[in-house]
């Protein structure tokens, strides 16, 4: 058992204050960071405030940015990164308090993608075959942990972008065998705060715990655009 | 104070909170459904459910054979009647979930594959890799967004049901992001609120799942059903107690001890490894018990063997126990073995339903893992959850539109807002200088994996409900040390181990009571099941000094008992 040292950026919306915390921490091997800051708050400050639930990256919640990269606290490991270590809530949304970002923006565009399958009629019987299944594999994976928000550079400076982890769910649905709203999706990808927005930089795709690749989805969505303009 | 009005209420938007929802809403599109959640709705515990959902698809298949096998998986406690209507409907549920884009894994034609469970007499268990539950929670999610009469209300932690003359009103609840106190009326409401893995020190659930729901319910005097089934894992990584799923040997693994044998033959010749959770786990609890572990950290273990499964099918079907294994227990599957122990899993009771998922509180409905209809009896099978919580979420949800249709609001008085209200402000957030909750916390959990576990006795049950009652006072004393108002975690941390404190109580109380073994309730001092005195639900409700038990025959349509082997 060693001891770490954390640093932990602070908000207190009440005196919109912020400053930093340190705190020391036992550690093994395995401890990630999500444990040292259950046991922060268990046994030293119970007013530090984040996000937790499932330890197991799937839930989503416990994104945060560890030593500079927007990371999952649950699968990160004290042992396997610089110490001291400093923990900031994600970059580029709104903090509500210490490491508890507001969701709003992202929940906004997500239901504007309209992440349901359209459909003129139910289909009766459904045979799809795993190949035909395959485009929407990675895009389906995503967590909406919204890591590639906080490494989006795009999103950082201008939050009317409709953001990677939404468009790379409209790329889904575009691209689901059985859906029937393809021209409506790409009314949405066309949108001035939607696929053209996205200058490539890639960092999304870096960030995707589940290795989901919004920056390939949304290029592949301009392309489409762009070959649909042709016709 | 503000007052929110809708004519039903879900309480828990994981699957069966969200598919309840759903169905409320489609049924008339002038119902107004709020779905209230502590967290946003795909952070519920779902999202970590991996194998998959049982339903009989197959041409080979028939409802008879899933029928049996739940109900024997059950160790004859689940009730008949309820189970042949949970395996009709379940076929339904997952093709739903098909259309709505769900994405199934697939069979040569192309139609939904299916995978082997354990207890599960053929293939019956469809998935999505070993992802199923975070691809049901998804999808169940985002379908909801296409419903406008459906009002979200995320991040908002509910701390009390509102009954008059045993019939549901209304309920108070706290939103969580600014603390303001609110209080809802409501025709009807459904309890899909999940389990209570946080009881117990080794957990495969999320934080969330702290029984708040159970607790709820129990207090306005709805009973808890079968609180003495708890289920434990047979393979959670040491220690951090984390799942990897049962499709891991339904795909072909071996659970090895350290003599390298195959010690499942001695324990369920014809099934082995797919045995019924309760066998499997006693079974590596005794192997470690008679030194036959290997030596680990967090103490010993056994190990699960998927190597000769191929980097092919461990890829493709297994991503998450690869990546669990490499991850959280630093082994490389392809070549290692996995070092596992039984970890807390699965709540069989809570809230009593019928088959029509009625609590006996009239507008009240409970559905999902919070619920005990009982289809899962002493012991559940792998895979029906997930079904359970969709079958019984729609069912749910329809019955309670149809009751909000044919019934009014009645008015939630000032004073019972203002009882509330007082209890948590007055009594709680004012307090000072008291115990930090998590003291208390610490101490139940150890206090259930110790003596409310895989193997319990009278004795230490009696020890751990007088050390239970102990906390309940001491948590008189606990006070809030963050006094802002704004997401204050430490105070809802709080609240729910006073629900955590209530719910452990009915289950060491229940298990008390059953002086027998059955499924995963397993008594040293009572090892035999007895069916002439314990083939019955234990119904536990609130009363002044201890919980009261009431006993209700099981329902028996066509399976007498019989010796359970596998």
């Amino acid at each position: 058992m060693t001891e770490a040292k954390i640093f932990v950026r602070r908000y207190d919306p009440e005196t919109k204050k912020s400053w930093i915390s340190e705190y020391n921490v036992p550690v093994e091997g395995d401890t990630m960071v999500l444990d040292a800051l259950v046991y922060i708050k268990n046994k030293i400050d119970r007013t530090l405030t984040f996000r937790y639930s499932c330890r197991m990256a799937i839930c989503g919640s416990c994104g945060m940015v560890i030593n500079g990269r927007p990371m999952l606290a649950c699968q990160t490991k004290v042992a396997e990164i610089r110490t001291p270590i400093v923990v900031e809530p994600l970059y580029n949304f709104d903090v509500i308090k210490d490491l508890v970002v507001d969701m709003d923006v992202f929940m906004h565009y997500l239901k504007e993608m309209k992440p349901y399958i359209i459909r003129k009629e139910e289909p009766k019987e459904i045979i799809v075959k795993s190949e035909q299944q395959e485009p929407i594999i990675n895009p389906s994976a995503c967590i909406n942990c919204m890591l590639c928000y906080a490494a989006c550079p795009v999103f950082g400076y201008d939050q009317t972008f409709k953001g990677p982890a939404a468009l790379s769910l409209l790329y889904r649905y575009l691209m689901d065998p059985i859906d029937q709203g393809r021209e409506e999706r790409l009314k949405i990808a066309n949108d001035k705060d939607a696929v053209w927005k996205c200058s490539f930089w890639g960092e999304c795709s870096n960030a995707c715990p589940k290795n989901v690749d919004p920056a390939f989805n949304i290029q592949r969505m301009k392309l489409m655009l762009g070959l649909s303009s042709l016709k | 104070m503000d007052k929110i009005r809708a004519d039903v209420i879900v309480i828990g938007a994981g699957a069966a909170g969200l598919r309840a929802a759903i169905e409320a809403a489609s049924m008339n599109q002038k119902l107004k459904i709020a779905l209230i959640s502590k967290v946003y709705p795909m952070r519920s515990h779902t999202v970590s459910a991996e194998g998959g959902a049982a339903a009989v698809i197959k041409e080979y298949d028939n409802l008879e054979s899933h029928a049996y096998d739940t109900v024997k998986g059950s160790d004859f406690l689940a009730d008949q009647d309820a189970v042949e209507a949970f395996v009709s409907r379940a076929p339904m549920e997952l093709k739903n979930l098909e259309k709505w884009g769900l994405p199934w894994a697939r069979d040569e034609q192309g139609r939904m594959a299916a995978r082997a469970f354990g207890g599960m007499s053929v293939k019956r268990t469809f998935f999505a890799a070993d992802k199923t539950g975070f691809y049901i929670l998804h999808t169940l999610f985002q379908r909801s967004i296409l419903y406008e009469n459906i009002e979200r209300f995320d991040e908002w932690f509910v701390t009390s049901l509102i009954v008059e003359n045993n019939r549901f009103k209304g309920l108070t609840a706290i939103d969580i992001k600014n603390g303001t106190f609110h209080y809802f009326e409501g025709k009807a409401a459904i309890i899909c609120t999940g389990g209570i893995g946080q009881l117990y020190k080794t957990t495969s659930n999320g934080a969330i799942n702290t029984g708040d729901g159970m607790a709820l319910a129990y207090r306005v005097g709805a009973p808890l059903k079968d609180m003495e089934f708890v289920q434990f894992h047979p393979t959670g990584l040491p220690g951090k107690g984390l799942l990897i799923t049962e499709a891991a040997r339904g795909e072909g693994g071996y659970l090895l001890n350290n003599q390298n044998e195959r010690f499942m033959k001695r324990y369920a010749p014809e099934k082995l490894e797919l045995a019924a959770r309760d066998v499997v786990s006693r079974a590596i609890f005794n192997e470690i018990k008679e030194g036959r572990g290997f030596k680990g950290k967090y103490g010993d273990y056994i190990g699960l063997d998927i190597r000769h499964l191929g980097k092919d099918v461990i890829d493709k079907k297994l991503p998450t126990v690869k990546e669990m294994a490499e991850k959280y227990a630093g082994v490389n599957p392809y070549n290692e073995l996995i070092p596992v122990r039984p970890t807390m899993h699965y709540m069989m009771g809570g809230v009593h339903t019928n088959k029509e998922a009625e609590t006996p509180i009239a507008g009240l409905y409970a559905a999902g893992e919070a619920a005990c209809v009982s289809i899962n009896g002493a012991n559940r099978l792998g895979s029906n959850s997930l079904t359970e919580c969709l079958v019984f979420g729609s069912i749910a949800g329809y019955n309670a539109a149809r009751f909000a249709l044919e019934h009014d609001y009645l008015e939630v008085s000032k004073e019972e807002v203002t009882r509330e209200e007082n209890r948590i402000f007055d009594g709680l957030i004012k307090k000072e200088n008291g115990i930090p909750p998590s003291d208390i916390l610490y101490e139940l959990k150890d206090i259930m994996e110790e003596k409310v576990g895989i193997l319990r006795n009278g004795k230490d049950l009696e020890e751990a409900l007088s050390s239970i009652m102990k906390l309940k006072e001491r948590f008189k004393q606990v006070s809030v040390t963050d006094k802002s108002k704004t997401y204050n975690t430490d105070f809802i941390q709080i609240l729910e181990l006073d629900f955590m404190l209530d719910v452990a109580e009915t289950i060491t109380y229940a298990a008390l009571k059953r002086k027998e073994s059955r499924g995963a309730h397993y008594r040293v001092d009572f090892p035999k099941r007895d069916d002439e005195h314990f083939l019955v639900h234990q119904l536990v409700y609130k009363s002044e000094y201890e919980p009261r038990i009431e006993l209700l025959p099981v329902v028996i349509t066509k399976w007498k008992p019989t010796e359970r082997k596998y």
